[in-house]
């Protein structure tokens, strides 16, 4: 994270993208998250932070309903993507998710070439008409993840031929390529080495000029990098949020002050 | 009789006795402190019977299979001129009936020459068990006095009965692999000698198969005569007519109730539907075959002359439609395995981008999981070349050279059957054809699994 970039945000008054009201999360009888008021803001990077099982994950996949796809999970309360509640009956899931993009801990290509890969969502999605357009977006998608310099010439290989950092970066092509409006990150870091972390938190600051993106993220230093704003979660619950820089220098409650030191976690 | 029940008995017993005799001897040689031997007295135990019984045992073994033969030779040595002066062809049946004999079993009022070789079937007998025994006897007691020996606080018995228990583990995977080879010979060998008799070609090749009006007279030239009624086109044609609907009916259902059990279903309904598909696969094929034969075979013939079409009471459709549901289970349980394995992970990234649950199934999982799949189908294709049962009951029996499946047609497993049932002279041409029938049906089958099986291989080396 540069320091221009940060003084850039200051400047821009901040654009709520999501609002979280009020959201508990229940799997069966246990419930994972406790009212949850949380606000995603537009063109920003959010990190949400906090020791295993503290319902970081599991709020990150409320936000474009992944968790729909277990049974036992109820949600309640209110969350909006633009104004408009994302549990609503009218809502289209499928179209939802292609708005909120996704990108998990463990890099899953498709076992595709590096191209149908990035082609698969424009055309399950139909938003291309000629095999130029796709062209052009898989093309435009690769280069934006950074992946295109390395794969250009082997486009046509399986994407599970690359190494780990590359299928994380055809990953993120892959989520771009339908052009969504927010994309959440999964740890995706965590099954990568330090260099790959590094080419792919570049990326990320980069991304924020057009995505508004939520990370969750074991490394507190990789939030700080990263993200403009930071929500420390624990057992469950919002204990604090805020501005990276005030939740890393100058966090409020004491929870916070013991997870960022490594007391707890 | 009751000598052969004896023996095994004894055995026990002596193995029990000398265990105990090894254990306690361990355990007297250490001053009952344990701790000071090399190994725990039970593989003391256990080594001293091993030593003591094994050689003894390897050598009944060898005798139970070896004696029939040697005491042939012996019989036939003895018997001398009188024996080869017995028509060629009667000579096995003279023995069988000596032998029978020497074990009070009598046909009727036996020849002179029979008595005597059934004395000298019973003096071989005699002679042999002695020393078979005194020999045992003398092997168990130098075993047991070299192995009594050998015990001592250092001696690494543990060890031995290591060793010795891969030696049976080795002796069983060969027991398994020789029988095999020794069927895949003998296929083979049988074969050959049909291929003697009718043109390896005509076989192939011909188009017409009725082995029943093929008899061998006295004449040389009888059975070439006779060679153009063992054409197996009409039965391979019949065999791929009927897999080929079994197939197609097992292919989509099987599949589809794969994708719904993996995908779709709720735990619930899971834990209950596939056991209950798996029961398919459980029940026994000669039911299967007359419900064939009483149920689906009538209703077709009833259906299709409502409709003005001739179907015959014994017909590849009704034959082929049974198969097909006999082997849901297999193409279903065997897709439903491979779906499974489809990482969750792929699940996700497609939904997440969203794809809709049957996209994310036709375009990501089944593309993923079409190895398995395949192979799965290959399985359930070599089950259904080789099921015998339903189309016993309701294919028919008349090779006929015919694709349309409301036709009666045969298959080479039913004409295996019709071939070998009733009296039989083993070494006519008519017979021997069961073996090239079954040495085609074994390649077959062999390919189909090969491949299924290199294809599985090539899916796993993907995801493991």
């Amino acid at each position: 994270m540069s320091k221009k970039a940060k003084q850039e945000n200051t400047k821009i008054a901040p654009q709520v993208k999501i609002k979280g009201r009020n959201v508990d999360v229940f799997y069966g009888d246990k419930q994972a998250l406790f009212d949850i008021n949380l606000d995603i803001e537009r063109n920003q990077v959010t990190s949400l932070i906090g020791p295993s099982g503290c319902g970081k994950s599991t709020f990150l996949r409320c936000l474009n309903r992944m968790n729909d796809t277990i049974d036992i999970c109820k949600i309640t309360g209110s969350i909006t993507l633009d104004g408009q509640d994302i549990y609503d009956k009218e809502i289209d899931v499928v179209e939802l998710r292609a708005r909120v993009g996704m990108v998990f801990q463990k890099p899953n290509p498709f076992p595709k070439s590096i191209y149908e890969n990035v082609a698969y969502g424009p055309r399950i999605h139909g938003m291309t008409s000629s095999k130029e357009e796709l062209d052009k977006i898989v093309l435009k998608s690769l280069k934006r993840a950074g992946l295109f310099e390395e794969v250009k010439d082997r486009l046509d290989e399986s994407g599970t031929s690359l190494s780990g950092g590359q299928q994380q970066r055809l990953c993120i092509a892959r989520a771009i390529a339908t052009r969504p409006e927010v994309l959440l990150m999964d740890e995706p870091c965590s099954a990568l080495d330090p260099i790959a972390t590094a080419i792919i938190e570049e990326l990320i600051d980069e991304l924020r000029e057009k995505f508004t993106i939520v990370i969750v993220t074991h490394s507190m230093q990789q939030a700080a990098r990263v993200s403009q704003k930071t929500a420390f979660f624990h057992l469950g619950k919002l204990i604090e949020e805020g501005a990276t820089d005030d939740i890393f220098t100058n966090p409020r409650n004491q929870k916070t002050q013991d997870y960022i030191t490594g007391r707890i976690g | 009789m009751i000598q052969s029940l004896y023996i095994p008995l004894l055995f026990l017993v002596l193995a029990i006795g000398i265990f105990l005799i090894g254990r306690s001897r361990a355990i007297s040689i250490c001053n009952g402190q344990i701790i000071e031997l090399h190994s725990k007295p039970a593989f003391h135990g256990s080594y001293l019977m091993l030593y003591a019984l094994a050689p003894a045992l390897i050598l009944s073994l060898i005798w139970l299979f070896s004696s029939h033969y040697l005491s042939e030779i012996y019989v036939v040595s003895k018997l001398g001129e009188s024996f080869t002066s017995i028509p060629a062809a009667e000579q096995t049946s003279f023995l069988r009936q000596a032998r029978a004999l020497a074990n009070d079993v009598s046909f009727g009022e036996p020849s002179d020459l029979l008595k005597q070789a059934s004395l000298l079937f019973a003096n071989f007998a005699n002679l042999t068990n002695k020393i078979i025994a005194i020999t045992s006897a003398s092997l168990i007691l130098i075993g047991l006095w070299f192995g009594y020996k050998n015990i001592s606080l250092r001696l690494r018995a543990r060890q031995f009965v290591e060793r010795s228990i891969m030696v049976l583990l080795i002796s069983a995977s060969v027991v398994a692999i020789l029988t095999t080879i020794g069927i895949v010979f003998s296929l083979i060998f049988e074969s050959y000698r049909f291929f003697e008799k009718v043109p390896f070609l005509d076989f192939l090749f011909g188009l017409n198969w009725s082995p029943q009006s093929a008899f061998e007279g006295a004449g040389e030239l009888a059975s070439t005569r006779n060679s153009e009624v063992f054409g197996a086109i009409p039965v391979f044609a019949g065999t791929l007519l009927i897999t080929l609907i079994a197939i197609s009916i097992a292919a989509p259902i099987g599949l589809m109730s794969a994708i719904y059990l993996s995908d779709y279903a709720s735990l619930r309904i899971r834990a209950f539907a596939k056991p209950l598909l798996e029961v398919l696969a459980g029940i026994p094929t000669v039911v299967y075959g007359f419900f064939a034969a009483l149920s689906v075979a009538p209703f077709l013939r009833g259906a299709g002359e409502n409709v003005g079409l001739v179907i015959s009471s014994e017909s590849a459709m009704a034959a082929g439609f049974v198969m097909g549901i006999m082997i849901i289970p297999f193409v279903s349980s065997l897709s439903d395995d491979v779906i499974n394995a489809v990482p969750q992970s792929l699940r996700d990234g497609s939904s997440a981008l969203g794809a809709t649950k049957s996209e994310t199934i036709v375009k990501v999982v089944l593309p993923a999981a079409l190895p398995g799949i395949v192979s799965a189908l290959m399985l359930a294709i070599s089950r259904a070349i080789g099921e015998t049962m339903i189309v016993v009951m309701a294919a028919g029996m008349a090779a006929k050279l015919t694709m349309n499946p409301f036709e009666a047609v045969t298959t080479v497993t039913v004409q295996i059957v019709t071939l070998l049932v009733g009296d039989q002279e083993f070494d006519s041409a008519k017979t021997l054809a069961v073996f090239a029938l079954g040495l085609v049906l074994f390649c077959v089958t062999l390919t189909l699994n090969i491949i299924a099986l290199s294809v599985i291989k090539k899916y796993r080396e993907q995801y493991d």
